[in-house]
């Protein structure tokens, strides 16, 4: 793994006496694909959210692209990007307009915000409905918008919290080819997802069952440590707690 | 500071591609003006009244065209006998009759003359209002026929009604438009903006921006601010240059006070939005648990001291009934700011309450 740009030790949020998130410990490497898996309600959103500087962990250590999740939120903040499970973008507006809030409300100067617009509208061939409400868009065509507004900034990690929830499977195919783009880049990816087959595309993957971290490893790893055929299968063991890992 | 214009950019796009929001927003305070000032009105003006006049002499004729000519009155038609009294009141046709005694002018003469004034007071108000500018008017007959026989009343009653002297409900309603007006558009609006983000889930991609949490609602709040504060300046405008509303006091000052009570009603718009999930909830909060409330408490239609203690006790927890004081003071007896320096004090202290809540929940949702 080349240089980590997420160090999590021991992090843990407590909830009056819940343990949303329990103990968990990892690391990611620069322009690494990470699928961050679990059931809805294991926790992850938790966990996301307190990478992202949204929510204030109980203890432990966390650092995000250099900067501590304890007091240095903010500089966190300026060097990620967020894209969440509901649409990030606004139907309302243009998707010039999508992109001009986007880009003002992370300090970008005017000119910064013309220059990567244009290049943004003319890689995704959006140069004929560039003044057009969103809601006029196919729903594919928003995502990755959306994925290309949260890259506007240039952040070093983007957060993507279930990014293909209710989308076709040509999109989502297609959403993940954007994904590698970005990797190729340099950029790391957090995805969350509960699309096992969509677990195959990470690098590697962590699942998470009851605030815990059950398995971490290469979908190849995790494969062959629960003699499983698939991720499905994987989840499904550790889901029943059977421990093959350590 | 860039980032802040970016965000104010966006939410003046949000509220002018809503038509919805524009109706709300420019269209209600027009109609409401309107309704008010013009349709609902608690002065007598062409009130429907028969006479009876048993006694048809040149005294009687005298004090009917009197009456009749002042246009607060419009004769329905004169009865014959008593019998028709009633029925008349049944029919609904007139509101007030006027009986005069048999041979009036021979009584009058020896002061012994008598009018009975019927009143329907099925609407009670009225009814006091009929009597009373009856009675003033006979009066004044009286006064004007035998300056001397005012001599012998052991008491000279004279009433004044100081600020608005026309009894003209156009005065007071004008400051109630104006309060439910700013109620709706600042605490309902902002309410329903904030929790949309939140609906939407864009609420997140915002904090997880480097914008600050209070940078966020701030930026969402002013185009509010200053959209409420147009339409009020809008409606003041109107009742001035419509219904000739008198301006006493600082337009300064007005415009101050003014501002403050939009602060306190997007605070509280801010705060609502800072309990509840979705546009919906905030719209039913916003409606009914404010609105009505407001209308109904603040003084605006309904005398505040003429409630049961327990209400009048609740009133106080209104920003809009001191409002509606503050307003009505500068505009009508031209207060200045060392009268009501309380009221203002107040709304200050809502303002203060209703951040530190709002501030406060944020907190907890955080942690």
């Amino acid at each position: 793994m080349s240089e980590a740009v997420i160090q999590v030790e021991n992090l843990t949020k407590k909830f009056d006496d819940f343990y949303a998130v329990n103990n968990i410990s990892f690391e990611v490497g620069r322009g690494e694909v990470f699928g961050f898996l679990g059931a809805n309600g294991a926790g992850k959103t938790t966990a996301m959210k307190m990478l992202c500087g949204l929510l204030a962990p109980t203890s432990g250590k966390a650092m995000v692209a250099g900067f501590n999740v304890f007091g240095q939120q903010n500089e966190i903040k300026k060097n990620i990007g967020y894209m969440s499970q509901r649409f990030s973008l606004y139907e309302d507006l243009t998707v010039i307009e999508n992109i001009t809030f986007y880009g003002g409300i992370y300090g970008l100067t005017n000119v910064e915000i013309k220059e990567r617009a244009n290049r943004l509208i003319e890689m995704h061939g959006l140069g004929e409905v560039k003044n057009h409400l969103l809601v006029s868009l196919p729903l594919g065509w928003k995502q990755k918008l959306a994925f290309s507004v949260a890259l506007i900034h240039r952040p070093r990690i983007v957060f993507l919290d279930e990014p293909t929830g209710g989308v076709d499977p040509i999109t989502r195919r297609q959403f993940w080819e954007s994904i590698y783009e970005a990797a190729h880049s340099g950029i790391t990816l957090f995805v969350t997802t509960h699309y096992m087959d969509e677990a195959e595309y990470c690098d590697r993957i962590s699942m998470m069952v009851d605030g815990e971290i059950k398995g971490l490893g290469t979908p190849a790893q995790l494969k062959h440590l629960h003699r499983a055929k698939n991720m499905d299968e994987v989840f499904v063991n550790l889901a029943r707690k059977k421990e093959f890992i350590e | 500071m860039n980032r802040f214009f970016a965000f104010i950019r966006k939410e003046f796009l949000h509220i002018l591609r809503d038509k919805r929001t524009l109706l709300i927003m420019f269209g209600l305070p027009v109609v409401q003006v309107v309704l008010f000032g013009f349709a609902i009105t608690t002065e007598i003006r062409d009130a429907s009244i028969s006479i009876l006049d048993l006694s048809k002499d040149h005294v009687t004729r005298k004090i009917s065209n009197k009456i009749l000519s002042t246009g607060y009155f419009k004769l329905d038609k004169y009865l014959d006998h008593e019998g028709e009294i009633e029925q008349a009141f049944k029919e609904g046709k007139v509101k007030e009759v006027i009986v005069f005694g048999r041979n009036f002018a021979t009584e009058f003469e020896s002061g012994n003359a008598r009018i009975q004034l019927i009143a329907d007071a099925t609407d009670p108000n009225t009814g006091t209002t009929l009597i009373n500018y009856t009675s003033a008017i006979i009066l004044d007959f009286t006064r004007g026929e035998y300056p001397e026989a005012g001599m012998f009343q052991p008491v000279a009653l004279e009433s004044r009604m100081w600020y608005n002297p026309e009894l003209k409900s156009v005065y007071y309603f004008i400051p109630g438009v104006i309060t439910i007006i700013l109620m709706i558009v600042s605490t309902m609006l902002t309410s329903i903006s904030l929790t949309r983000e939140k609906e939407l889930g864009t609420m997140e991609v915002l904090l997880a921006s480097p914008m600050k949490p209070v940078q966020v609602i701030i930026a969402k709040v002013i185009p509010y601010m200053i959209l409420s504060f147009i339409n009020a300046v809008i409606i003041l405008i109107m009742g001035k240059t419509i219904f000739g509303l008198p301006m006493e006091g600082s337009m300064t000052l007005l415009l101050g006070e003014t501002l403050l009570f939009i602060i306190v009603a997007l605070s509280l718009g801010v705060l609502i939005s800072t309990r509840v999930a979705t546009q919906q909830v905030a719209l039913m909060i916003s409606l009914f648990a404010l609105m009505l409330p407001t209308i109904l408490l603040s003084g605006f239609i309904f005398p505040v001291e003429n409630m049961p203690l327990i209400l009048q006790l609740i009133a106080n927890v209104i920003p809009a009934k001191w409002f509606v004081i503050i307003l009505k003071d500068i505009m009508l007896k031209g207060s200045d700011i060392t009268i009501i320096w309380k009221e203002t004090l107040i709304m200050v202290l809502f303002c203060v309450v209703f951040i530190a809540a709002s501030v406060r929940n944020y907190k907890v949702r955080l942690e």
